[in-house]
């Protein structure tokens, strides 16, 4: 079975997923981080595979994505790095990127090497979900991978409607009309917009994300949805000066 | 086989709307609404007005007779300088406007690289009483001053853009982003034929003005409509699919594009996306991009900030892999050389952009008896520290 609808069979709530963009800050440390993760007590973890034009994130991720990119980071490199993940963790791991990188890496060889890798999900936010549906479907669940879709406050209902017929594994709320990064609390508008896809009783479990930040965003939006995706506030995190092991575990443990 | 949109908003197998979800419900009332607007009689009525009256349209067709006797051949200039604000970016600022306006927007945003279709909304939002705000990349608001100052007279917001290679890419990016941030109030007015679907159609039409003036033009010249040759500079490709529009339907037409090679095609300083690029994503559609062997967007470069796009309007990849559009490039210094001709021996002091189209002719060969129409797609003005550089350099 495939891990992602695994972790939503067993917990429906509070689930923590992190987001980092590989090869930030460090090019070569992405198992370790990805095990310390797990064990520190993370649900899920989505990888990000940098892009040069990122134009869903904000300045946060775009920045990392710049330092990834200069490191060396590729999809070749990360696959490498992914090698011998499972030999060790767990919990579902999902790639986020953008689409340029994947087409021209090819998408068959993607899915397959997704595959040999063990992961479990794919996020591509420029990936239209008509063309997703004509011509990526197939290869994606051929290679038991789950396509994660994103819904925002701007998606109508019969479109949500859509996208939960078919997602298999979950859907990624985004938390307002935002590119990533942007915080402050949570606004009526924005609670008005997690009761109103509350009460659509998908089937599919609902993970939000994009401007989660800390520990009272996360159980706020946990309220509405099975759980958060933490990205910007890791990824600044992760700049910190000092051991980032023990950064990490901190982080974690913060939210938690 | 056509050459125009598919309704799913595809050329061929280019173009389409690759874009975030946080996107689609704004590029979708667009693309449901903007034919129905378009072929409104209030909007037709407020958009031939305004050309009119307001932009001074129909712009010159020229007999250009010295640049004639020189290349031995009949040349007509299509005089988009001297369109109102210096270009033809007016003619789709003009028309997005009434859209905007029909959909009750009331922000309005846009990116720029040479600063001429920056100029050409600030213009039309300050007609219209509309919030402005510009995204610019940092080296261009350096080296197209004079344009960020009128943006600035005209009422607009010019925000500068530091990531990148802080150009018209990465304008782009960060006016896409500001849409995501603001999709209730906000009209994202795009300056070319790039974009997701609609907009290179939507643009395409603002612009067939130009083909539809020439070929009104020629008849009172010389009695036909069509030309043999069509010339004009492709950035993301408004002003030549303009120039194209009307003819593309008449295979006798020879359409020429002619790219930005920068220091050369054999370099990695250019922007000459067809020679040099591959299949891709950029902006929401698929087409040539100049990218690197991991699928990262390169930086292009050009002398003239309005053509230095790593990308190419769906539409132009489309007539150029069906064989129907002849691509061609100018350097630098060709380009440079090809202003410096039609100043002294016209009297007309051309964009950098568009002495690239003028650049091509040194390099083809025409008949005595041939109809050549180039399109001058802007003025000088704004290169003039560019010129009076060269100038001094060659004292
Ligand atoms: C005068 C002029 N010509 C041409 C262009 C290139 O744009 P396009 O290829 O869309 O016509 C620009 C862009 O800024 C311009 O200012």
């Amino acid at each position: 079975m495939n891990r992602i609808n695994q972790l939503f069979e067993t917990k429906s709530e509070n689930i923590l997923s992190i987001y980092f963009t590989a090869g930030h800050p460090e090019l070569s440390n992405i198992a370790e981080l990805i095990q310390l993760l797990e064990e520190s007590g993370v649900d899920m973890i989505e990888i990000g595979m940098p892009f040069s034009d990122p134009l869903a994130d904000g300045p946060v991720i775009q920045q990392s994505s710049q330092k990834a990119l200069a490191n060396g980071m590729n999809i070749h490199l990360l696959f490498e790095q992914l090698k011998d993940i499972r030999k060790t963790v767990k919990i579902p791991l999902l790639l986020m990127g953008y689409l340029n990188p994947v087409m021209h890496f090819g998408v068959e060889k993607f899915c397959a090497e997704c595959k040999k890798a063990g992961v479990d999900g794919v996020i591509l936010p420029d990936l239209p979900m008509e063309e997703y549906e004509a011509s990526y479907k197939k290869v994606f669940e051929e290679n038991g991978l789950r396509f994660i879709f994103l819904i925002s406050p701007q998606t109508s209902e019969a479109r949500i409607h859509k996208i939960d017929s078919l997602s298999n594994g979950f859907i990624y709320m985004v938390s307002s009309s935002a590119t990533t990064g942007a915080t402050g609390s949570l606004s009526e508008a924005q609670l008005a917009y997690f009761n109103k896809v509350k009460s659509l009783k998908l089937k599919n479990p609902l993970v939000v994300g994009f401007g989660i930040s800390n520990r009272e965003n996360y159980l706020e939006v946990c309220k509405y949805a099975n759980g958060a995706i933490i990205g910007s506030a890791f990824v600044r995190m992760l700049e910190k000066p000092g051991d980032w092991t023990v950064n990490t575990r901190e982080f974690i443990k913060s939210i938690q | 086989m056509s050459y125009f949109v598919d309704e799913k908003g595809f050329y061929g197998r280019f173009g389409g709307a690759y874009i975030p979800e946080m996107l689609y419900a704004n590029v979708e009332e667009l693309r449901t609404q903007y034919l129905k607007i378009m072929e409104s009689d209030q909007f037709r009525n407020d958009y031939q007005f305004l050309l009119k009256h307001y932009a001074g349209r129909p712009s010159p067709l020229y007999p250009a007779k010295r640049l004639s006797e020189l290349y031995k051949t009949n040349i007509f200039l299509k005089r988009e300088d001297l369109n109102h604000t210096g270009s033809h970016k007016l003619n789709n600022t003009i028309g997005q406007i009434l859209i905007a306006k029909a959909l009750g927007k009331t922000r309005i945003i846009a990116e720029t690289g040479a600063g001429q279709h920056g100029v050409a909304t600030a213009t039309v939002c300050a007609l219209m009483n509309l919030e402005c705000i510009v995204y610019m990349g940092e080296t261009d608001v350096q080296r197209q001053y004079p344009n960020v100052m009128r943006m600035k007279m005209l009422g607009a917001e010019v925000v500068p853009v530091t990531s990148g290679n802080k150009t018209l890419k990465d304008a782009t990016n960060e006016a896409i982003r500001d849409w995501i941030n603001h999709p209730e109030n906000t009209h994202y007015i795009i300056g070319s034929v790039v974009g997701p679907h609609p907009y290179p159609d939507m643009v395409s039409k603002f612009q067939s003005i130009i083909s539809e003036e020439i070929k009104l033009q020629l008849k009172e010249h010389i009695g036909r409509e069509l030309p043999d040759y069509a010339i004009a500079c492709v950035g993301g490709g408004s002003n030549a699919i303009g120039t194209f529009y009307h003819f593309i339907d008449h295979p006798e037409v020879k359409l020429v594009a002619v790219e930005a090679s920068g220091l050369g095609v054999d370099t990695n300083e250019t922007a000459a996306t067809i020679a040099c690029g591959e299949l891709g994503i950029i902006h929401g559609s698929k087409t040539y991009l100049m990218q690197n062997q991991d699928g990262q967007i390169t930086e292009p470069y050009s002398i003239s900030a309005g053509l230095d796009y790593p990308g190419i309007g769906p539409v132009h990849a489309h007539l150029h892999e069906t064989g129907r559009l002849t691509v061609m490039d100018a350097t630098d210094k060709e380009a440079l050389d090809a202003a410096f001709r039609l100043t002294q021996i016209e009297g007309i002091i051309p964009a950098l952009e568009s002495a690239h189209a003028l650049a091509a002719l040194e390099k083809m060969r025409f008949r005595p008896e041939d109809i050549v129409v180039v399109t001058v797609s802007g003025r000088g003005d704004k290169d003039m520290d560019t010129y009076i550089k060269c100038m001094n350099d060659k004292l």
